[in-house]
């Protein structure tokens, strides 16, 4: 008995030393939303900590003005857009390739495989200026295409981590289904997809989590005058100016891990389960 | 059904196999050929042989963000791993607030590695400020340690995540087994629960090594490489030597930079999964 309240009491002390560091986790980003609320003047490096006061709070101020000089919803349009087609793309096409490569044995099925394992260690540096070339000379250097650029390198991936599940999956019910007369067609998305769910799923997110916050491949391919996702936004509000303005810096850097939170708070499960799967498959 | 499938391979691969081709393959293997050439465009190319990868050498700041890069790497891997681990083990003591610590420590590996450069350059020049010290994009030494700080906040919780799921893995039959022939609870952990999750291990240090290697984004919005190219990590100066610098040889160079950069990378992956994998217990 005694041992069992030692062990709460130690628990407890966890308990709290746990939840001091979670405030110290958080506090970075409640920084920077109270600074976001004052005025020009008292965010220098030295005024940094100051709670905004009667004379320094501006209230939404610095969002309208940041949202305004950056173009920041068409920013939020692109990323977006760029993000939910990429995914989208990225999940049916390469699915449909990892079925085949665990269907068929042959050549090309193991060459795509060790392929996409390669493609997984190569670092971006290696491939981005011919890859910004190449984009340029097949006209997908626009919002709207470049997602085909994104299903060639987040393949990989998604190529693996489909592989990894569907090596489980029992052949039966694909060849009950095939004698009941379906084509490979049918069979793939009536049969495979729906038990394919959950990998899907932890696919999306690991992929849509890479997208969203990928900063270099936009900025070699996209036009950066005419197109700017959300961190090409943020590093060009800070780079082209001559004197960086701090007020809608922030408000802009809170617009931008404003949503991100809110969609981690909502999908929680779902994001944590797929991080555990990927890394288990990889 | 293999042989039916089989004919549908323009419909199931050939999407993806085209797409690959155009997003990795073919930059792959033009950028290894253009490594060998001096070029500014890609229309005017003159093939050079090996001095390219001579050059490198010479060049001072590819050296120093060579060194920069280990160090960073070797640092943050240990801190980042030991840190994650520690908190995992915490975690599953089934103490309060359990899932509300777990929600926390995740949350900042969803933010932008450009973003969250800013967050930290903003905070932590706000504490050199206070402590009256030189500012993070003037002193070398604290843009380092202010990298350190910033990839430990982002990765822990990816790690600490992985650990977790590792730890819930160990049969707890096990550890009983080894109370009761009496080991300590340092026993438990080191002869029982840290050999069962080795695979965790792989996985995490893994992770962790080509993460910190491979470093870009936060490397550019925390100190942008400065002061004089000192806190350039080895991705930021190739980066630095295509776009930043002026002269018809830099881009070879740069793309040189590259391969050596990749082939170091595969070397360290191929390292590392051979050292842990052999650790690995079988259950």
């Amino acid at each position: 008995m005694e041992n069992s309240q030692k062990t709460r009491r130690i628990n407890n002390v966890i308990s709290v030393i746990l939840a001091l560091t979670c405030v110290a986790y958080v506090y970075p980003i409640v920084l920077i939303f109270l600074n976001s609320l004052k005025s020009e003047r008292a965010i220098s490096t030295s005024r940094i900590f100051e709670m905004p006061n009667t004379e320094t709070f501006t209230g939404v101020q610095n969002y309208v003005y940041g949202i305004t000089s950056m173009n920041f919803l068409e920013s939020f349009w692109y990323s977006l857009f760029i993000s939910v087609s990429s995914v989208l793309l990225i999940l049916l096409c390469c699915s449909m390739c990892a079925w085949y490569i665990t269907r068929v044995h042959g050549k090309l099925s193991s060459g795509m495989y060790y392929l996409c394992v390669f493609s997984m260690v190569v670092p971006f540096q290696m491939v981005m200026f011919t890859l910004a070339k190449t984009a340029d000379t097949l006209k997908l250097n626009n919002p709207y295409n470049i997602c085909i650029i994104y299903l060639g390198f987040g393949a990989g991936l998604a190529v693996f981590m489909f592989t990894g599940f569907m090596k489980s999956m029992p052949v039966e019910i694909e060849e009950a289904a095939m004698i009941d007369g379906c084509n490979p067609l049918q069979i793939f998305f009536r049969v495979v997809c729906p038990i394919l769910k959950p990998t899907m799923i932890s696919t999306a997110i690991l992929e849509t989590m890479w997208v969203w916050n990928d900063y270099l491949l936009p900025t070699l391919v996209l036009d950066i005058k005419k197109y700017r996702t959300i961190p090409m936004a943020i590093q060009y509000f800070r780079g082209s100016y001559g004197k960086v303005e701090m007020g809608p810096m922030m408000a802009c850097i809170m617009l931008t891990v404003l949503p991100v939170v809110i969609m981690y708070l909502i999908c929680q499960k779902y994001i944590i389960e797929g991080v555990v799967a990927g890394a288990v498959k990889g | 059904m293999e042989k039916t499938i089989r004919k549908y391979w323009p419909v199931f691969v050939l999407p993806t196999l085209l797409a690959f081709i155009i997003g990795f393959i073919w930059p792959f293997i033009w950028g290894i050929g253009l490594s060998f050439c001096q070029f500014t465009t890609v229309k005017n190319v003159t093939f050079v042989g090996f001095q390219n990868y001579i050059k490198i050498w010479a060049d001072d700041t590819f050296v120093h963000a060579f060194w920069f890069s280990t160090a960073f790497t070797i640092v943050a891997t240990a801190l980042i791993n030991v840190l994650g681990f520690l908190l995992a083990l915490l975690l599953t003591r089934h103490v309060r607030g359990t899932n509300i610590f777990r929600t926390v420590y995740f949350m900042p590996n969803l933010i932008g590695g450009v973003v969250l450069g800013y967050i930290w350059n903003t905070l932590l020049n706000g504490v050199l400020t206070l402590l009256e010290k030189p500012l993070l994009q003037l002193n070398a030494t604290y843009g380092f340690w202010g990298l350190v700080i910033l990839m430990c906040w982002q990765q822990i919780g990816y790690m600490m995540i992985i650990y977790i799921a590792g730890l819930q893995n160990v049969p707890p039959d096990l550890v009983e087994a080894a109370r009761i022939d009496g080991a300590t609870a340092r026993q438990v952990l080191f002869r029982v629960k840290i050999p069962m999750v080795m695979p965790s291990i792989t996985i995490c240090t893994f992770l962790t090594l080509t993460n910190s290697f491979k470093l870009f984004d936060q490397n550019l919005s925390l100190t942008a490489g400065e002061p004089a190219k000192l806190t350039q990590g080895l991705a930021y100066n190739i980066y630095d030597t295509f776009y930043a610098r002026s002269g018809a040889q830099w881009k070879g160079i740069g793309q040189a930079k590259a391969v050596v950069f990749f082939l170091a990378v595969v070397i360290i992956a191929l390292v590392q999964l051979r050292l842990t994998r052999s650790k690995e217990v079988q259950q």
